[in-house]
């Protein structure tokens, strides 16, 4: 069941208890087949759980689609200090809210999803980092989490293994750069979020200097259905190299938008025009955002033969991200969009490196000016040089994700920012 | 390149030359070893590292990007390139950033010719910025203490931040919002008051964003004179450099030395240079001859002193003062040994306590406030009076021998002070009530107005070199007392 739109031809695994009061229960959970997976992993010793995952070739669903059994044998196998492993539901990303969903509805898939990863890195906490502005889900969360505990689920002996996992949820203050892992682990530490340099990567030296890893909500909740069915299992839907299912976050101007879980390699054009129902109002498509605001636009011809993996998107012209497909019509003012992103970026830049710091903010200054009828045409080749400035120079890729939409926008869409530039026009002003 | 003896050392090639350093050094280290200055702001060499400020990227054959060289670890075979278009490319980047939002206030901001944002703006930047924006604005903060704030100068290096949480580890300083709305501000009304070391942040801020209020306006750092020297505030002896124009001390800054104050002085030896420009000096040879007081040039005075000398009795009680150089003290010493010995006392100043900091231990604002307490006790002097420097000379006040005094003022003594002596020659710097009953008044200079050295607490013996002209006929102790004693054989 999908919430609060679904289609028929959709593979619910993560999301199939969408809209289910019940499923957020331990009894109703447990009812549903919750907890048969952890129990499983628990009596398995960690480097067979790392190896069924790896045999899932799941995937990080944050955005970079690092493959999550490989991250995890990147911790030590040894345990000399405390290991600790971050939840990162932080979601953040324009454009992204499957996390969110994950949780309000199914917060012990999520708990479940956090001990096996936990007891796979041997990680004796698990902090659930749950972005500022998640009030409900937040709370939704907590209390499974006391009902967990209550229940002898987390904590020590849990589930009687003799192994002691505890879990702390954790509430940002909402800001977007403590989704990036290390960002995460500072505002975790109570310093300010500012994302660290690597190495040392947090396998090393993570939350406050131990090994830790930092998992994305979506990675952890496909856990416990590899666990509980094998990674072959998992195989079954997905791409070779993408494999298994995603949720794809659809919002703009589509008539159904919402979560829908396909496999990877799922085409964008059907997702758009069958599963969502088509554009409203039946206009044109102009751009697709498809992996969250902080990658490249693709154009309407891009769109047509994309296929929704990794690798796909990329030959396609952009990234998949953590799979937010942003639809954008006709009407879209592209020249407006690309400033509203800029602008939340520039507001979210954590302020360490300059050319993240400075150039955001010029950026915005910019493109307010070309939105107000006074921009040159020399100011796009500024824009393209500062954002090439801000590309790959930074610690975080924060900078990276303002240059993105600004670059690809004026490659693809030149014609709009001259229109406005030379005639004052704008798209969908009339 | 070494395969066999030395697994210490790594050897990597800057800009087509090799450079053989430590294991563990950074690429910034190496390059700084070839002779060239990779522009850099976040970094010091005293603090840790967070590499934000992005100018210090270098290209390394084999990585996909640019690499801080202040934190990436030179490794052997590395080839590094700091000249390559890529990397220069970046800086000029990098630098017009910088520029969006600074006011360019050169003309009147304190830190114009010594800041790193011209040097490296002339040096590499672009010829003209490129943004028509209106920038951000900020103003002006009062952060306590000796310390002004100006926000629209600031680079964001976050060194005075770092340097108060890492090296005075009094975290009073702090970064305020995020993006290009965060500045450094302090906590509330607590500022920088509460340091005790607080004027190294505007040593280290390589722009003018923290400047010296004592400072403020007072001279163009181009026309100042930089002159190494060792602080006179306490027993410490950190290494410094006089900044003097028109023959007055203008600031004091401190001077790298890894064994005694790193990079840092204390608040205190800063703000403590006024002395050296006091005008109530004693200029000229004065002697009294017939009950009247006459000046006729060192010679002549020099000559009815050895007169003197030779008929006086009663032995010889000298005071000298620990801010005085091992060259005049011994030179005193010498003196009253060759008139058949006798005692030689000093008083000194002496704070309650030690006031470390606590980032490096082995500095301190020592007790004793005088630069050369060591060597006066190695010369077997002895010290006389109370903590605050006063007291402990009635036995010299009325000695009926021969009285010298070196350099101490006489401050808490009167008229009467030496009445009773058969000679009383007074070395000083500055006139003084109680020198008034000396028969012979010599000027001599200060530490800063001739060439020494001075014994710090640990021992270690340190030069420092003229900053300031003496005034009138003024000469060092050693010179005067040289002549009396004469040539050593």
């Amino acid at each position: 069941m999908g919430y609060p739109y679904s289609h028929d031809s959709e593979v619910p695994i993560l999301t199939k208890h969408f809209g289910e009061p019940e499923a957020r229960t331990l009894a109703g959970w447990k009812a549903r087949g919750g907890y048969v997976a952890l129990e499983k992993a628990l009596a398995m010793s960690p480097a067979d759980v790392i190896e069924e995952v790896k045999a899932s070739g799941l995937r990080g669903r944050g955005g970079a689609g690092f493959p999550a059994g490989i991250k995890w044998s990147f911790m030590p196998s040894e345990r000399e200090k405390p290991h600790y492993l971050c939840c990162n539901a932080d979601e953040a990303e324009p454009g992204t809210f499957k996390d969110r969903e994950l949780i309000r509805w199914t917060p012990h898939q999520l708990i479940e999803g956090c001990l096996i990863a936990a007891h796979a890195i041997q990680a004796e906490h698990v902090y659930v980092y749950c972005r500022g502005e998640f009030f409900e889900a937040t709370q939704v969360f907590a209390r499974a989490v006391e009902e967990a505990y209550e229940a002898g689920i987390i904590g020590a002996d849990l589930m009687g293994s003799g192994h002691t996992i505890d879990l702390t949820v954790h509430v940002g203050a909402g800001a977007y750069i403590c989704g990036e892992e290390t960002g995460l682990m500072n505002s975790l530490e109570g310093r300010r979020g500012e994302p660290r340099i690597k190495p040392p990567f947090p396998a090393a030296a993570g939350v406050f200097g131990m090994p830790t890893t930092v998992n994305n909500v979506e990675t952890l909740c496909a856990v416990p259905h590899i666990l509980a069915n094998g990674g072959e299992w998992y195989r079954q839907w997905g791409t070779e190299k993408s494999p298994g299912t995603k949720i794809f976050c659809v919002s703009g101007h589509v008539r159904r938008p919402g979560n829908y879980e396909f496999p990877l390699g799922f085409p964008l054009s059907e997702l758009i025009h069958d599963v969502c129902g088509g554009i409203r109002d039946d206009n044109a498509l102009k751009a697709v955002i498809p992996g969250g605001s902080s990658v490249p636009f693709l154009s309407e011809a891009e769109c047509r033969d994309c296929m929704l993996d990794y690798e796909g998107v990329v030959e396609a012209g952009s990234m998949l991200g953590c799979a937010s497909v942003i639809v954008m019509d006709e009407k879209t003012d592209i020249v407006h969009q690309v400033r509203r992103m800029a602008e939340f970026y520039a507001h979210e830049s954590c302020g360490q490196c300059t050319p993240c710091r400075e150039g955001s903010d010029w950026v915005v200054k910019i493109l307010r000016r070309i939105e107000d009828g006074r921009g040159t045409e020399e100011d796009l080749d500024t824009l393209m040089e500062i954002t090439r400035q801000m590309t790959g120079t930074t610690i975080c890729v924060l900078s990276d994700s303002v240059a993105a939409p600004v670059q690809s926008s004026i490659e693809k869409f030149r014609d709009e920012y001259l229109a406005l530039i030379r005639r004052g026009e704008r798209v969908g002003a009339a | 390149m070494s395969d066999n003896t030395t697994t210490e050392t790594v050897t990597l090639t800057v800009d087509g030359q090799d450079v053989t350093v430590p294991k563990g050094t950074t690429i910034l280290q190496a390059i700084d070893q070839v002779g060239t200055e990779i522009p850099h702001y976040c970094y010091h060499a005293g603090l840790s590292a967070p590499a934000m400020c992005r100018l210090c990227l270098v290209e390394v054959e084999g990585a996909p990007k640019l690499l801080p060289s202040c934190v990436t670890q030179a490794t052997d075979g590395q080839v590094v390139h700091t000249e390559s278009e890529n990397a220069v490319g970046m800086r000029r980047g990098v630098l017009e950033f910088y520029l969006v939002n600074h006011p360019l206030d050169c003309p009147v901001c304190d830190q114009s010719g010594e800041c790193k944002l011209q040097d490296y703006v002339f040096t590499e930047g672009r010829e003209r910025g490129r943004s028509r924006e209106p920038k951000r604005i900020f103003g002006r903060d009062d952060f306590g203490g000796d310390v002004l704030f100006y926000g629209d100068r600031c680079v964001m290096c976050t060194r005075c931040v770092r340097f108060m949480e890492e090296i005075e580890q009094k975290p009073l300083l702090t970064i305020v919002d995020r993006g290009t709305r965060s500045i450094i501000d302090t906590f509330f009304e607590r500022g920088l008051e509460e340091a005790e070391w607080g004027g190294n942040v505007v040593d280290i801020c390589p722009v003018g964003a923290l400047v010296s209020k004592d400072f403020l306006h007072k001279a163009r750092a181009w026309d100042l004179k930089h002159t190494p020297s060792v602080c006179g505030s306490c027993s410490q002896g950190c290494n410094i450099d006089l900044h003097t124009r028109d023959n007055l001390v203008h600031r004091i800054k401190p001077r790298f030395n890894a064994d005694v104050n790193g990079h840092w002085m204390c608040d205190y030896g800063r703000g403590n240079y006024e002395w050296l420009n006091r005008s109530d000096r004693v200029e000229e040879p004065t002697f009294v001859d017939d009950g009247r007081a006459v000046q006729l040039g060192w010679d002549a005075t020099l000559e009815a002193l050895e007169q003197r000398l030779a008929g006086v009795t009663g032995g010889v009680k000298a005071v000298v003062s620990a801010s005085w150089s091992n060259e005049d003290l011994g030179a005193v010493a010498k003196f009253v040994e060759s008139l058949g010995g006798g005692e030689i006392v000093f008083r000194s100043a002496r704070a309650e306590d030690e006031s470390p900091l606590k980032g490096f231990p082995s500095l301190a604002r020592r007790r004793d406030l005088v630069p050369n307490i060591k060597g006066a006790e190695l010369l077997g002097m002895t010290r006389v009076g109370g903590d605050e420097g006063r007291g402990g000379l009635e036995g010299v006040a009325d000695h009926d021998g021969l009285i010298v005094v070196l350099g101490d003022d006489l401050a808490d003594q009167d008229e009467s002070f030496g009445s009773k002596a058969s000679l009383f020659v007074y070395l000083g710097a500055h006139t003084s009530v109680g020198a008034s009953a000396a028969h012979f008044t010599l000027p001599v200079s200060t530490f800063a107005e001739q060439k020494g050295t001075f014994t710090n607490h640990e021992g270690i013996v340190q030069e420092f070199l003229p900053a300031l002209e003496a005034p009138g006929s003024a000469r060092p102790a050693s010179y005067v007392i040289s002549s009396l004693v004469g040539a050593p054989a």
